[in-house]
């Protein structure tokens, strides 16, 4: 009744583009499907429990939080929470045990989103807060990569197996997790050995492009992420800004240190297939509750998440960043927005109205 | 031992002087606040604040005894204003008192001319023995015409809504 | 300094048009006169008109009946011949439903012209002189902005107009008022262009089409060749592009600077409605008492395009039109985007109304608003390059000072960020808000500053009054003491 009264009086516009919220979050899930369900062709059982543990912890979080402040739970329905544990999962140790799972999603939605005021008022990427956090609690758990077994293949666990390894009722077999090629390298530089070397003998790009290779199911194929990104831009559920920045400055600065020393540095070529990189540029960092509004300021946005990326990859204590720095610049997001508002009509970027008034006065 | 109990405690008298001084010297006659939020006032005694007039208000509102909105005449304008000059947040306000327009009824006023003598800003005319009427743009609904109105013939009421100050409500909005 | 030339417009939407339900019919001319005509006072930007009539006047069609009531506002003409039979207020055409005072004209069914004068050829005349008839014929801007058109025309002589704009671009979904006109009187519009450009004397003359009306730019193409200073110009089709800031920097690139009128660059915009207008005014004599009103919707038998009286009540001309089929969700006066709902249906058609639209549920597409997502659909939406999401933020908890800052003082209300808002946020009505609170409160802020001058000159006034009968009494007391001293004096 006081629904109808007040839609009955309402201003103008009468008409809608038939938008809607649970519609762009369906869709940013669409676009990481393929992506997902290579990783677990790739990674199997254990993945797949990963990977819905993490969705359902998010979802059970945001109805407990929403029925906690007296809102209506069918509010789940507007599938943000889905897409925050979506993301989440993408980009965790693919066979993560169980309790790592609830606890992320519970982080990120309870402390990542809903002590902020809840959908639309987080100052940081749920996900990557989420992520982070595990990541100094547990470093163990969280930088612990299988290799590659995909379903059907010898070394894929079965049905129990993988429900053992989930529960941690039984160990992961000897032998079957290493380093990602990040990792590797960081540990080659911090030893003072060739990057050159580790890269020739044991990686390669096409193999981390496509995904041949082991990591989160969000880094594995930055071939299919980077599908579902373009996906996204052609319907224009995001803009091109943020990812292009991102790209073009992890590119650059990745391509400057890698001319200064072949030895040193990692190619830019694979800065950008590794690490989930395009999962951060395409599906991370554009979060709209997270990144700035106006062009301009995604433009910055995307470029100091690339920039911060890369001078924690090269020079600081992680091996991958895009988590570091998505939350880096999420900080500023609200600086950004506060000072490059777009240049409206008739104003100059100040705000002061421009002068062109040129109709002389008749007389 | 000794010495330094004296010392100190000569320090102290000395200091609790020194303070003393500055009191007297530094006095200020009045919280000069009270001019400020005075001067913003109305300043037609109007009384509607429930205070007898307006320097009266000023004091009981940096007191903090009044509220910054007690001032109907004043409208939201003279409130925020008077929360940033005194530091008082908005939204700890409860409603403001709605301004009242006054409205003569022409069958009953005898012309008797009291309403308009009392009036604080001679927002009523008329002359003896016609019938008087309100200037709304110069009313600022303080009653002292209907207090002094013999016939009891003028009435307060809020200012009504027409076409020219109407407009949309704020959407409920999540 | 320098600054980078501005060019094409950005922002924008694409709503559906739905202009196919009208655009193919022609305009239904011979309309049943109504029983009753209800002229509201105000239909006008500016005060209301000055009623010129008394109850039981007979009047004829084209007579006064409400003069302009200042410099800004207009002439009131019955539309048609009968009898006055009220003065009262009646449910006004606004989404308010409060009560505006309208004339009430019983038609006599006859439908008598008064004597309309004959004219000379108004291109002879001086530009004063047709503007001046554009006043006495009561015509404002047709396109929905009801701004007096002889105003608007006099400011601008007072200008250097290098380019009359002919706003034919019609960007609201499913109105085709505009577009029907300019196929069906195409020459008309041409005469009356050619009139204004005369009064202004302006340099050149842009007609600007939206480009998804071929019929009406080849149909206005055709009535300017003979007249080589006129061009008629496509522009995209982009909702806003009718409103005039809009239209201005498509066409000329150049922008109206904030605060300043259209004048100030040498451009003036006038509606091609209110072109027609003028050319009857001029040619005819004839003053504004009919339009040209898109009668649409789903709700809506056989939509059309209709010439209707000023003041026929809606219902009549949805009548017209075959009727309703459905209880329409919305019944709107205007456009979708930018159109107002109507609270009865017997709300009369006043000189601004481009369409009636009765639109279904579906065509509506309400929802209860969610929170906002921040995806900054509205700052790409916005056409005039403001942050819609901070201005309403701001606005909800009353801060208005930021509120303008992030763009209030520059939203032309075009709906375009609330149109593509997928949390269904009532942007609109915030800003529509927060400009109504702010007027309040300047109003609130000047009548206190007044009423504080008033209470002052009061105050002294008393004290010289007071001070008056002091030495009054002093000098009566002394004159009695003096008199009491002499007799005191003369007894000793």
């Amino acid at each position: 009744m006081n629904a109808h009264n007040e839609v009955a009086h309402r201003a103008a516009p009468y008409a809608h583009d038939r938008s809607s919220v649970n519609r762009i979050m369906l869709q940013v899930c669409l676009a990481l499907t393929p992506a997902t369900l290579y990783g677990f062709y790739l990674f199997g059982i254990p993945a797949l429990l990963t990977f819905l543990s993490i969705c359902l912890a998010a979802i059970a979080t945001e109805a407990l939080c929403l029925w906690l402040q007296g809102q209506s739970i069918t509010r789940v329905q507007d599938a943000s929470a889905l897409l925050t544990g979506w993301l989440l999962a993408m980009s965790m140790p693919p066979w993560s045990p169980w309790w790592l799972c609830l606890g992320a999603g519970f982080f990120a939605i309870a402390i990542g989103k809903h002590i902020y005021g809840g959908i639309g008022q987080n100052v940081f990427n749920p996900a990557m807060l989420a992520r982070v956090a595990l990541l100094i609690s547990f470093p163990v758990h969280m930088t612990t990569w299988v290799h590659i077994h995909p379903l059907g293949s010898e070394s894929a666990p079965g049905l129990f197996q993988s429900l053992g390894i989930f529960l941690q009722l039984q160990p992961i077999p000897d032998g079957y997790t290493g380093a990602t090629l990040l990792g590797a390298a960081k540990a080659a530089a911090n030893g003072g050995g060739s990057i050159a070397e580790l890269v020739a003998t044991d990686y390669s790009l096409a193999q981390a492009f496509v995904g041949q290779t082991m990591g989160s199911l969000g880094e594995t194929s930055e071939l299919l992420v980077l599908a579902g990104g373009l996906w996204l831009l052609k319907n224009r559920v995001i803009s091109w800004h943020i990812p292009v920045a991102m790209l073009v400055s992890t590119l650059l600065l990745a391509g400057l240190f890698y001319m200064v020393s072949h030895e040193q540095y990692l190619s830019p070529w694979y800065h950008l297939t590794s690490g989930g990189v395009m999962l951060g540029a395409f599906f991370i960092a554009t979060d709209y509750v997270t990144s700035p509004s106006s062009a301009t300021g995604k433009l910055i946005f995307g470029a100091g998440c690339g920039a911060v990326m890369y001078v924690i990859r090269a020079w600081g204590g992680f091996p991958e960043a895009v988590g570091f720095a998505v939350l880096f610049m999420n900080a500023l997001t609200p600086l950004i927005d506060r000072i490059l508002k777009p240049r409206a009509y008739g104003r100059d970027h100040r705000g002061n109205p421009i002068k062109n008034v040129s109709a002389r006065k008749v007389s | 031992m000794f010495v330094a109990t004296l010392v100190l405690t000569a320090l102290g008298l000395l200091l609790g002087w020194l303070l003393g001084l500055a009191a007297k010297v530094f006095a200020v006659e009045e919280n000069p606040i009270v001019n400020e939020v005075e001067a913003l006032l109305p300043g037609s005694q109007c009384g509607q604040c429930g205070f007898p007039g307006c320097s009266a208000a000023a004091e009981a509102m940096v007191e903090g005894t009044a509220a910054v909105n007690c001032c109907p005449p004043g409208g939201r304008a003279l409130t925020e204003t008077l929360a940033e000059l005194l530091n008082v947040d908005l939204n700890s306000l409860g409603d403001a008192p709605v301004p009242q327009l006054a409205t003569i009824d022409d069958t009953l006023c005898t012309g008797c001319t009291k309403c308009y003598k009392a009036c604080p800003t001679d927002a009523i005319v008329g002359a003896t023995r016609q019938i008087h009427a309100v200037i709304s743009k110069a009313c600022t609904g303080c009653s002292k015409c209907k207090d002094v109105c013999p016939e009891d013939c003028i009435s307060l009421n809020p200012e009504p809504v027409t076409l020219n100050n109407w407009h949309w409500t704020k959407p409920e909005a999540a | 300094m320098f600054s980078l030339p501005i060019r094409g417009s950005r922002g924008g939407v694409h709503p559906e048009t739905k202009k196919d339900l009208t655009a193919e019919r022609s305009i239904l001319t011979q309309l049943p006169l109504p029983k009753k005509i209800y002229l509201p006072l105000s239909q006008h930007a500016g005060v209301e008109s000055r009623p010129q009539v008394q109850v039981g006047d007979k009047v004829l069609k084209g007579q006064l009946v409400a003069r302009s009531g200042g410099s800004l506002s207009a002439n009131l003409h019955a539309p048609t011949s009968g009898t006055v039979v009220a003065i009262e207020p009646i449910v006004a055409p606004h989404p308010s439903g409060l009560p505006a005072v309208a004339i009430v004209i019983e038609s006599d069914g006859e439908d008598q012209w008064m004597e309309l004068p004959t004219l000379d050829d108004p291109l002879a005349l001086s530009p004063d002189e047709l503007a001046d008839r554009v006043e006495e014929a009561g015509i404002v801007g047709m396109g929905g902005a009801i701004f007096p058109a002889a105003v608007k025309l006099r400011q601008g002589r007072r200008f250097e107009i290098k380019t009359l704009i002919i706003n034919g671009s019609e960007c609201e979904p499913y109105l085709t008022c505009d577009d029907r006109l300019m196929q069906e009187r195409a020459e008309a519009i041409i005469d009356g262009t050619r009139m204004i450009r005369h009064i202004i004397e302006a340099y050149e003359v842009i007609i600007a089409i939206e480009d998804n009306k071929p019929d009406a730019t080849a149909a206005l193409r055709k009535a300017a060749a003979g007249h080589g200073m006129i061009e008629v110009r496509n522009v995209p089709t982009q909702y806003p592009m009718g409103s005039a800031k809009q239209l201005i920097q498509a066409v000329t690139g150049k922008e109206v600077p904030a605060g300043a009128r259209s004048n100030d660059i040498g451009v003036l915009v006038h509606n091609v409605g209110t072109v027609f207008a003028i050319h009857q005014a001029l040619r005819f004599g004839r003053p504004l008492i009919s339009r040209i009103v898109t009668v649409s919707g789903g709700c809506v038998k056989s939509p059309h395009n209709v010439e209707a009286l000023i003041g026929t009540p809606v219902r009549e001309i949805i009548q017209a039109c075959g009727g309703l089929n459905n209880t329409p969700a919305r019944l709107l006066m205007g456009g979708p985007m930018m159109g107002q709902i109507i609270p009865s249906i017997d709300s009369p058609v006043i000189k601004g109304t481009t369409g009636v639209l009765a639109l279904t549920k579906q065509e509506v597409n309400e929802h209860v608003p969610s929170p906002c997502i921040r995806c900054s659909r509205c700052v790409d939406a916005c056409p005039m390059g403001l942050v819609p999401l901070e201005m309403a933020k701001h606005s909800k908890v009353d801060d208005f000072d930021n509120a303008q800052e992030y763009g209030l003082r520059d939203c032309i209300l075009c709906g375009s960020c609330a149109y593509v808002c997928p949390s269904h946020i009532p942007l609109v009505q915030f800003f529509e808000y927060a400009k109504g609170e702010m007027k309040e409160r300047r109003n609130s802020e000047s009548k206190s500053e007044y009423t504080k001058r008033l209470t002052e000159q009061r105050n002294e006034r008393v004290e010289r009054e007071k001070a008056a009968k002091l030495a009054a009494k002093k000098a009566k007391k002394k004159k009695t003491s003096r008199k009491a001293e002499s007799e005191e004096s003369a007894e000793s």
